[in-house]
């Protein structure tokens, strides 16, 4: 395919041209940056919370009768929702839970030393100090939500205690590896400013209830306490299409047990809805981003196709010379793809240098972190396959021009 | 002349209705995208109190230590103030009107048996906040100075909660029991929460609360009732209690009708700071003390979400697409009328003319546009008023957004007929004739 007439045909059409070059270069530019930032999305609401989801619910209970005594509130409690058919386990925790956003967080250092350090400094970064989000519970929590124990084992039931600070904690493999590099965290005494907390346990995953700061999400410890609040949250695991019926049944006895309690619909939820309630922005996010890149692709392949067309039928008379002096019809097809790929090839080499700035312009201004480079061949090969696709239909009707135009005069 | 090229441009574009529609379609998905967007932008970064909001500001003192690390993440200390800086700043009376306040969760037992218990969320404030926000009532009123020094244990309910108390009877001199204490309503206030609660404290949901009740800040004090919002405190062990002098947890507005009573509460807050240094219990300079009018308050909590934000960008740029899009379409369809335009300017049309009725035609497509604009751009907002984002309820176009979208669009489509008309204009008279 000799190129050279295309380009001196492109060459009378200079503005045209070049304005769909910039389309083509923009659309490239923004499109590989909303799919990079769809990418970054989907990451961050497919990230795994370390519990059995699938099979947990939970139901938040805020008792207000005056002078009660939370734990044996929650004894009771834990035992009428044991009775339920089809719960298979049940324990209750204060309220943290992963991804139901309220944290409670404690700063704990891997030796008394390292507080120290950490003291003199007015800071525990690069103490050695971490700050865990903390999870409390009743005996069988660890059972419950399905975490898996990698090291050590669960707590005994003397180790829980009803008030002030137990003397073991479970740890995430994330947390004990950054508070002993190196070295075995299972047995060491972890030091909270008052107490020595021995590591008794090591689980491989509990994301926290609010992972915010990036590199700490899955700092988490479990304390052997036992809730002493008025209210509380308990989580029930059944078999995953057994949730709904589960929770509805567990409000019905927790209010038999005792009606002087408020039970908030919006807090009885299956760990589902729980975890697209966390990620409801981002899920929106997703969508928009998605469809703003397939609005701003058709929006191109429009331009693409209307200008093609229209060139097609300036030039109807030409074509029909061209074919009348011998050339063939896939001459005339070629002739327009190889017009639209040189147009395309010029967007996109421009497009990924614009990619590139606009990933550096959102990287200062969005926390975003840098385009991977191996998603600017991608962009430019679906460019190239959108333009064809475009051209395609534009070109077929060029290619059909008989001969016999170039006799009339238009 | 002005019909004579409506009518032109109307056939021109009849001619190539495809093309047209194209054109129509590009400028149409941009404008609604960023309309959609900008509607958002727009409802959230709205005056809250329009006719007020110019004359009511708040204060914030810095009674931080000095060396005292602000952590990533978490809220500032100096955006609420402490216990006796407000009560300071009350007595002193410097502005027209001025309350503390703070937000607060009460659990309300019905006196109906048909009702069960339930918590609602309202205010804790001094005796001017009503007058201060101009609150609207409906029964009674709101409490005095010396209700507030005695710690009355009186409250004033929206019609709301009213309504879902006594029905409609009347509220006034009922006793509703809130807490653990028993509260004689004295006021109901017409339904009224400014969007957002600009009063309210960080952590809330602002575009979509509503206080529900309102009673004296000395009694939630008094009796310690619980508070919701930030409570922060910087002295490791100190006393949590509300009144301590070093957690900060109220919200103090005044209201300042002239700039030399702005000038001179500005003063009174360095001077107010300077003397609690020379008591040495602030240590930071006393010209850290700030006033913030309620729109550059707005401005510096900075209520949108990073991710509107680039939602808009997003629909800009999109925009921007579409309209380099029009330019070459209208490019191209100008330059292939070079023969009519040639005939036209042998005819005698001055290059102004042909000029002026391409850029009418371009008008043309920017006014179909904007209306399909529009149509997508309510579409838009009705699917985020689906969404259950707090702000999402107030996605609504108001008059001055829809006027603004068309006129956008036609600004948007003129401007993208800009160049292709000018290169249209400046075809040669005769030139193009021989051609035929």
């Amino acid at each position: 395919m000799p190129i050279r007439p295309i380009l001196s045909t492109l060459h009378k059409h200079k503005l045209t041209a070049t304005l769909l070059t910039l389309q083509v270069a923009f659309t490239c530019a923004i499109v590989c940056n909303v799919v990079f930032m769809v990418a970054q999305r989907v990451q961050r609401i497919s990230v795994s919370t370390g519990i059995a989801e699938s099979e947990l619910s939970a139901i938040h209970s805020r008792g207000i009768e005056k002078g009660e005594n939370p734990q044996a509130r929650h004894t009771a409690d834990l035992a009428a929702l044991r009775a339920i058919p089809g719960v298979q386990s049940v324990a209750a925790v204060s309220y943290a839970l992963p991804l139901d956003q309220s944290e409670s967080s404690s700063g704990i250092c891997p030796s008394k030393e390292a507080l120290d350090r950490a003291m003199q400094r007015n800071s525990i970064d690069g103490s050695g100090c971490m700050e865990p989000a903390i999870y409390d519970g009743t005996p069988g929590l660890v059972g419950t939500l399905g975490l898996h124990l990698v090291a050590g084992r669960d707590f005994l039931p003397d180790e829980y205690v009803s008030k002030g600070k137990p003397a073991v904690a479970i740890i995430t493999r994330a947390l004990a590896q950054k508070m002993y590099p190196g070295q075995a965290a299972l047995g060491k005494d972890m030091y909270d400013g008052d107490n020595f907390i021995r590591v008794v346990g090591i689980v491989d995953t509990l994301l926290r209830p609010a992972p915010r700061q990036p590199g700490t999400a899955d700092d988490s410890m479990i304390f052997p306490q036992l809730p002493d609040h008025a209210s509380a949250t308990y989580v029930l695991r059944s078999a995953p299409g057994d949730r709904l019926r589960v929770l509805k049944a567990a409000e019905a006895a927790l209010l038999k047990a005792s009606p002087n309690r408020i039970i908030d619909p919006k807090q009885m939820e299956t760990y589902s809805q729980i975890r697209a309630e966390y990620f409801q922005r981002d899920t929106t996010m997703i969508g928009l981003l998605i469809a703003s890149a397939l609005g701003l692709l058709f929006v191109t392949a429009l331009g693409i196709a209307g200008l093609a067309n229209f060139w097609v039928q300036q030039r109807t008379r030409s074509i029909g010379i061209r074919r009348a002096i011998g050339a063939t019809r896939s001459d005339i097809l070629h002739y327009f793809q190889a017009e639209n790929f040189l147009i395309v090839t010029a967007g996109v080499v421009l497009g990924v240098l614009l990619a590139i700035g606009l990933n550096l312009l959102l990287m200062t201004h969005y926390e975003l972190p840098r385009l991977p480079l191996w998603y600017l061949p991608v962009g430019a090969l679906a460019l190239w396959v959108l333009g064809q696709l475009a051209v395609l239909s534009p070109a077929l009707r060029a290619s059909n021009v008989p001969p016999v135009v170039a006799t009339r005069s238009v | 002349m002005f019909g004579y090229y409506l009518d032109l441009a109307w056939r021109s574009l009849k001619r190539t209705p495809v093309l047209t529609g194209l054109m129509v379609l590009a400028i149409g998905l941009g404008i609604g995208a960023s309309m959609t967007m900008l509607t958002v932008l727009h409802v959230m970064t709205d005056d809250p109190m329009p006719g007020r909001s110019a004359h009511l500001y708040t204060p914030h003192l810095d009674p931080l230590p000095r060396d005292y690390k602000l952590r990533d993440g978490s809220p500032d200390p100096t955006d609420d103030m402490t216990w006796p800086d407000a009560m300071a700043l009350l007595k002193a009376h410097r502005g027209v009107r001025q309350a503390a306040m703070s937000g607060g969760s009460l659990l309300l037992r019905p006196a109906r048996a048909d009702l069960r218990p339930f918590y609602v969320s309202g205010r804790y404030a001094t005796t001017d906040f009503f007058a201060l926000f101009g609150v609207p009532f409906e029964q009674g009123s709101g409490w005095s100075a010396a209700d507030d020094a005695a710690g009355a244990q009186v409250v004033v309910l929206s019609e709301t909660l009213a309504r879902k108390l006594f029905g409609t009877g009347k509220a006034v001199g009922q006793t509703v029991r809130l807490g653990e204490h028993d509260f004689r309503v004295i006021g109901v206030t017409a339904d009224w929460a400014p969007k957002p609660v600009f009063y309210d404290d960080q952590t809330g949901t602002q575009y979509s609360d509503a206080d529900l009740f309102f009673l004296p800040l000395s009694v939630a004090v008094d009796e310690k009732l619980q508070v919701s919002g930030n409570r922060s405190g910087w002295v490791h062990g100190d006393d949590t209690s509300l009144t301590s002098a070093n957690m900060t947890w109220l919200q103090f507005w005044v209201q300042l009708d002239t700039p030399a009573q702005v000038a001179a509460y500005r003063q009174y807050l360095v001077d107010y700071s300077a003397q609690q240094k020379a008591l040495g219990r602030f240590q930071r300079p006393p010209t850290n003390a700030k006033l913030y009018s309620l729109m550059s308050w707005l401005a510096h909590e900075n209520l949108v979400p990073g991710d509107v934000d680039l939602q808009l960008w997003l629909a800009l740029g999109f925009l921007f697409v579409c309209l380099l899009n029009i330019v070459a379409l209208l490019l191209a369809k100008f330059l292939r009328r070079s023969g009519a335009i040639s005939v036209r300017r042998a005819l005698g049309a001055r290059r102004r003319d042909i000029f002026v009725q391409l850029g009418i035609e371009s008008a043309l497509i920017g006014v179909a546009g904007g209306v399909l604009g529009l149509a997508i751009a309510q579409l838009g907002l009705w699917s985020i008023r689906q969404r259950p984002d707090d702000y999402a309820k107030l996605a609504q176009m108001d008059m001055s957004m829809l006027l603004g979208t068309l006129g956008l669009a036609v600004l948007a489509s003129v401007l993208a007929g800009l160049l292709p008309a000018w290169r249209a204009c400046r075809v040669p008279p005769a030139l193009q004739l021989k051609g035929g």
